[in-house]
């Protein structure tokens, strides 16, 4: 009860910050709470089941152009668009898993991040439909997503708000509940877990897929409220952004993602700013992290003032 | 005689050119406490990993209550209810003793989860430590867990690897009469070095030798084996 009551204050925090921000700020948070979907969905797979997969930026293009192509090649919705950007998240995730989970570790590494680059590669040879590194500029028209504008920076927060919303619900149902502690079991020690009579391939696809699927919808999102699908959203970084705000806020906490993700996104706004070798603001960020916060931002308050955070 | 509930047919299983269990022929009879010893690598703990399902046999066939269970992986032998405990301490140790002895429970469909948990700690004793993580627990408590997740299994057969190995003299007391009480409700399988333990325990004994059965029977029996006394006991051992 005290877990659901303190998510539900974050995320009313969050919508009265909506309410406040200037237009600026408005709009990053919009981006961050699309990547913090993303990030959420990848930190269930690597900081609660222990997989740690470099193979996300192909879920995630699999979701946006999932969603983009649909909307701008027929005309489809941006609703059954955002719908069908979840579902190739998921069914793409499926697929690399059944193949990927055969290994583990760091072939499972690199298994997902050779998979993951020939997405790329595919977006990048199928130029005419895909824009390639041009990408493809949604219309207006395929940006009203049930009677909000997206082009409107008041209604897409509110858009992105909500998926962040619903992620973050789901995802704090999950973790609760009974498979959510299979999932932990997987981290912890898979041997056992098999002599507990788990499968261990099909709790860690089931994971896989369900981390496809906030990919897909956050891909899908992210095209859709901010007009654009480019095949920059298949490279290798969007794979390793989501495993950075997943270590920066806390892996294996629900909220710890959303942390991550706000405050790379400003640690990156705000060096960049100062300086051209911005990058290094980041990896002064993260030696530092790891030094005094192994267990990121929120896995620091976790061990220190709120123990029964999920 | 009681009914047999698992039962191993000629298994073989090598590892390179060394053949760890070489054609064991094996009867578990449901209720009994059985105990499995043999010199180190006498291929002990290969036999019970097959019959557990964790690696796979070269040949033969092992039924579990009359059905052929040789090609089933090991999880679904779990939930079909054999039960295994490792000889190195196999627990979640970063998870509480609750969730630990949850995961057990869950794994077979528990309603009442809490009950459950509380009756499988309760008899282990370890009612009290529910909210304690595993890894700070003693040794000795941590090999209790263990057992105690292999009883929240509820399963048919419970085979144990070295259950006592690196317990205190009174903590190996309370073992015996924990082992003692579960049969004959649960069929015990266990590997075990402590002939002491193994002697007052055990209703029948299977001695291994270079994975082939060197002799079984009972306690009474096993001691008076020549062969065995010359394998394992390390008397009567002449031309040595």
């Amino acid at each position: 009860m005290k877990v659901w009551l303190f998510h539900l204050a974050v995320l009313v925090a969050l919508a009265v910050l909506a309410l406040i921000l200037p237009a600026y700020h408005a709009n990053n948070l919009a981006r961050i709470l699309m990547l913090a979907v993303f990030a959420t969905g990848y930190n269930l797979a690597f900081g609660y089941t222990g997989m740690l997969s470099l193979g996300h930026a192909l879920f995630f293009a699999a979701g946006m152009y999932g969603a983009a192509l649909p909307v701008s090649l027929w005309g489809l919705g941006a609703l059954p668009g955002l719908a069908l950007g979840l579902l190739a998240g998921g069914a793409v995730a499926a697929a690399v898993g059944l193949l990927a989970l055969r290994t583990a570790g760091v072939s499972f590494m690199i298994v997902t991040l050779m998979f993951a680059q020939a997405g790329y590669l595919t977006v990048i040879y199928f130029n005419q439909t895909t824009g390639g590194d041009q990408g493809i500029v949604l219309s207006g028209a395929g940006r009203m997503l049930a009677g909000l504008d997206m082009t409107q920076d008041g209604p897409r927060l509110m858009v992105a708000l909500g998926l962040y919303a619903a992620g973050l619900l789901a995802a704090l149902a999950l973790v609760q509940s009974r498979f959510g502690r299979v999932m932990l079991a997987m981290r912890e020690n898979e041997e056992r877990s098999r002599m507990l009579g788990y499968d261990p391939f099909r709790v860690k696809l089931a994971v896989l897929a369900i981390s496809g699927l906030y990919a897909g919808v956050a891909g899908a999102g992210y095209a859709l409220l901010f007009g654009y699908a480019g095949a920059g959203f298949a490279g290798v970084q969007y794979s390793i952004l989501p495993m950075l705000y997943s270590l920066m806020g806390g892996a294996g906490t629900v909220l710890g993602p959303l942390i991550g993700a706000g405050a790379m996104f400003y640690l990156i706004d705000i060096a960049s700013g100062l300086t051209t070798a911005y990058l290094m603001g980041v990896g002064i960020a993260l030696v530092v992290l790891v030094l005094f916060a192994p267990r990121g931002i929120l896995g620091w308050v976790r061990e220190r003032v709120l123990p029964w955070l999920p | 005689m009681a009914a047999v509930i698992l039962e191993a047919q000629g298994v073989a299983r090598a590892f390179g050119g060394l053949r760890a269990v070489d054609g064991v022929d094996f009867a578990l009879q449901a209720g009994e406490i059985h105990a499995l010893i043999g010199p180190n690598g006498a291929g002990k703990t290969t036999f019970v990993s097959l019959l557990s399902g964790r690696i796979a046999p070269d040949a033969g066939a092992i039924r579990l209550a009359g059905q052929d269970i040789t090609r089933l992986p090991a999880h679904l032998r779990v939930r079909r209810g054999i039960a295994y405990t490792f000889q190195i301490t196999s627990i979640y140790p970063r998870l509480t003793v609750f969730d630990n002895v949850a995961l057990a429970a869950q794994s077979r469909g528990v309603r009442d989860l809490q009950a459950a948990i509380a009756a499988a700690l309760a008899r282990v004793g370890m009612g009290d430590l529910a909210g304690q993580e595993a890894a700070t627990l003693s040794y000795g408590h941590q090999r209790l867990l263990e057992l105690a997740m292999g009883l929240a299994l509820q399963p048919r057969v419970l085979i144990l690897d070295e259950p006592t190995q690196g317990l205190a003299a009174g903590e190996i007391a309370a073992f015996t009469a924990l082992v003692r009480s579960l049969v004959p409700e649960t069929t015990v399988l266990m590997i075990e070095h402590n002939m002491e333990v193994v002697m007052s325990l055990a209703h029948r004994i299977t001695v291994l030798n270079f994975g082939r059965v060197l002799a079984h029977g009972t306690p009474e029996e096993i001691r008076a084996n020549p062969a065995v006394q010359a394998a394992y006991l390390g008397t009567g051992d002449a031309a040595a």
